[in-house]
């Protein structure tokens, strides 16, 4: 399969990555090759195998629902780009 | 024309869990900002979530009272979107395996039942808290509710009115509040609902386009923005419009709702499995030990009360419309009250300062009731102001007997003392003693009354009575 143009500047907007013109050109042929190898994947018959939903062997790693101190407030601010009253300040958001 | 509504609700709701889902912060309610947080929880780099077990097994409870089928094996995934509540960029939430799929919910509208498909409860991270307003030059950002555990209950499309929604929504609630696995404080947002709703003219099979109303956190909110969701689609269709998929955000003061921006990314959120986390497989013993536990839900309760309890249909239901009054009127007869008596004061007084205040919580337990019940059946107090002691336990949460004997409460048995105050009112009131004493029964209540105001209703009721009608037969 092979990825068009729109895709790639679609899929960098969701992203939020800023390419250039030769960048997006090079995402074409990367993301398409990639694509292509899934469908290398797919063209295998896999039945009766079943699906992998996760890479590690385990499962059940919990918890108990106990509260722990959290950090104190301006340990968790100390690497805020901007900051102000006790609350990490970002660019105006609207709705 | 004239169209068929078709509603679904995604309710998401917050556990009763002591931390957090992935780490060990606080998830109580209020705080100074920015204080109930960690590395995890606002997503320092190099950090690792951890899942919190009781969220694995709250949401199983919420399922398994929802009649859904457990899933034996589950996993997290990540949904990604840019937004400054979210740190990590992405929520872990869950995807194609959700922990239940496929329950119901029974409703009651019109007096008729109708059963509401449960399509899937997933297990997810609440989001921090953006300050709006406050700020000319940008918007700050409060974490303490990020990743506070949250479970997501999407409904089939089965409502067919924004009363259906609402009883439907109201409905979840009072079992997740019964389960035990949410307090569902609306006051602080525990419940919220997203309201997807389509028209599609009557007899038609394929339902219309859907607009989806995001963060309802009222039940009123949820009728009133279906209300007018209806009214806006109606008329857009009537035009010869058509309706554009799209996600508005409700205004509750001006009711009125908005279409969002970025709509069209919206919805594609690039679900991908949550590599930090490892699957979660519950096995059937564990779902039955689950099942096992579940507390008595509130149409058995309904049950119990009429048929063991012998109280009537109507107070039954009404009790258990809360679960806080349900527990309050299970502690009052469990301690020894009469059912029906209970019933009455919970039906009555409690209820009615609940609503006063506006709260759901009771200061004082059921055996508080029983012993005030007690202080009325024994003649220490009368009833009227058994009404005052109990308003005063609300307030200030002090025992009956303590606001009894600080308030000088105590009804007066004092023959003498009685005595007085009765030949007092009797020499005032010549008008009514006249009347008594010319034929007029009623004239007697009159001066009944009078005595209850001059000992500010402390008297003892039959011995006043009984020492005015003597008192009375003498002046013939
Ligand atoms: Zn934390």
């Amino acid at each position: 399969m092979k990825i068009s143009f729109e895709t790639v500047e679609y899929v960098a907007g969701l992203a939020r990555l800023n390419l250039s013109e030769k960048e997006k050109e090079m995402m074409v042929v990367s993301m398409s090759g990639i694509l292509e190898y899934m469908d290398k994947l797919n063209s295998l018959d896999t039945e009766g195998v079943k699906p992998l939903e996760h890479v590690e062997p385990m499962s059940n790693v919990f918890r108990k629902d106990v509260v722990a101190e959290s950090f104190d407030r301006d340990s968790i601010l100390a690497n805020a780009p901007d900051k102000e009253e006790g609350a990490f300040r970002v660019p105006k958001i609207v709705e | 024309m004239n169209y068929e509504v078709v509603i679904g609700l995604e309710i998401h709701v917050e556990l009763a869990t002591k931390s957090k889902i992935f780490c060990g912060c606080t998830t109580k309610f209020g705080g100074e900002i920015n204080t109930h947080c960690c590395p995890i929880c606002t997503s320092m780099p190099g950090t690792l979530p951890v899942m919190n077990e009781r969220v694995v097994e709250f949401a199983a409870k919420a399922g398994l009272a929802m009649n859904c089928e457990i899933a034996n094996f589950s996993k997290m995934d990540r949904k990604n979107y840019f937004y400054p509540d979210l740190p990590k960029a992405y929520q872990i939430s869950q995807f194609d395996l959700p922990i239940c799929k496929g329950g119901y919910v029974d409703i009651e509208i019109e007096g008729k039942t109708k059963r509401i498909g449960i399509t899937r409860i997933h297990m997810e991270e609440d989001a921090g808290k953006l300050l709006h307003d406050q700020w000319e030059k940008g918007s700050l950002v409060d974490y303490n509710r990020c990743g506070v555990p949250l479970i997501e209950i999407v409904s089939e499309p089965d409502m067919r009115s924004p009363e259906e929604a609402r009883a439907y929504a109201e409905k979840v609630r009072l079992i997740l509040q019964y389960t035990g696995v949410s307090d569902c404080k609306m006051q602080e947002g525990s419940l919220r609902a997203d309201v997807n709703l389509s028209l599609r003219p009557i007899g038609q099979k394929k339902f219309g386009t859907r607009t989806e109303m995001k963060n309802l956190n009222s039940f009123r909110a949820i009728l009133r923005a279906a209300e007018s969701e209806i009214q806006r689609q109606s008329r857009v269709l009537d035009e010869g419009g058509v309706i554009t998929q799209e996600t508005r955000r409700w205004d509750d003061d001006e009711g009125k709702s908005y279409a969002m921006r970025n709509k069209e990314e919206a919805h594609d959120y690039r679900y991908f499995p949550e590599p930090d986390l490892v699957p979660i497989e519950l096995t059937d013993e564990t779902i039955n030990k689950y099942r096992e536990s579940l507390p008595e839900l509130s149409h058995e309760r309904v049950k119990r009360y009429i048929h063991k309890l012998g109280i009537p249909e109507y107070d039954a239901s009404l009790i258990t419309a809360s679960v806080k009054t349900a527990d309050f009127f299970d502690d009052t007869v469990n301690s020894g009250a009469d059912p029906k008596t209970a019933s009455n004061w919970i039906m009555g007084n409690l209820m009615r300062l609940m609503k006063e205040v506006n709260t759901e919580d009771i200061p004082f337990g059921g055996e508080m009731l029983h012993e005030l019940i007690g202080l009325i059946e024994k003649g220490a107090i009368s009833n009227n102001i058994a009404k005052t002691v109990f308003a005063e336990m609300f307030r200030t949460g002090k025992t009956p007997l303590e606001i009894v004997k600080e308030k000088g409460l105590e009804v007066v048995s004092d023959a003498g003392e009685l005595g007085q105050i009765v030949d007092k009112i009797i020499s005032a009131n010549s008008k009514s003693v006249e009347d008594y004493l010319g034929g007029k029964q009623k004239a007697i209540g009159f001066l009944m009354g009078q005595v209850m105001k001059e000992t500010k209703g402390k008297a003892n009721p039959p011995m006043v009575n009984k020492l005015l009608r003597d008192k009375l037969e003498l002046l013939k």
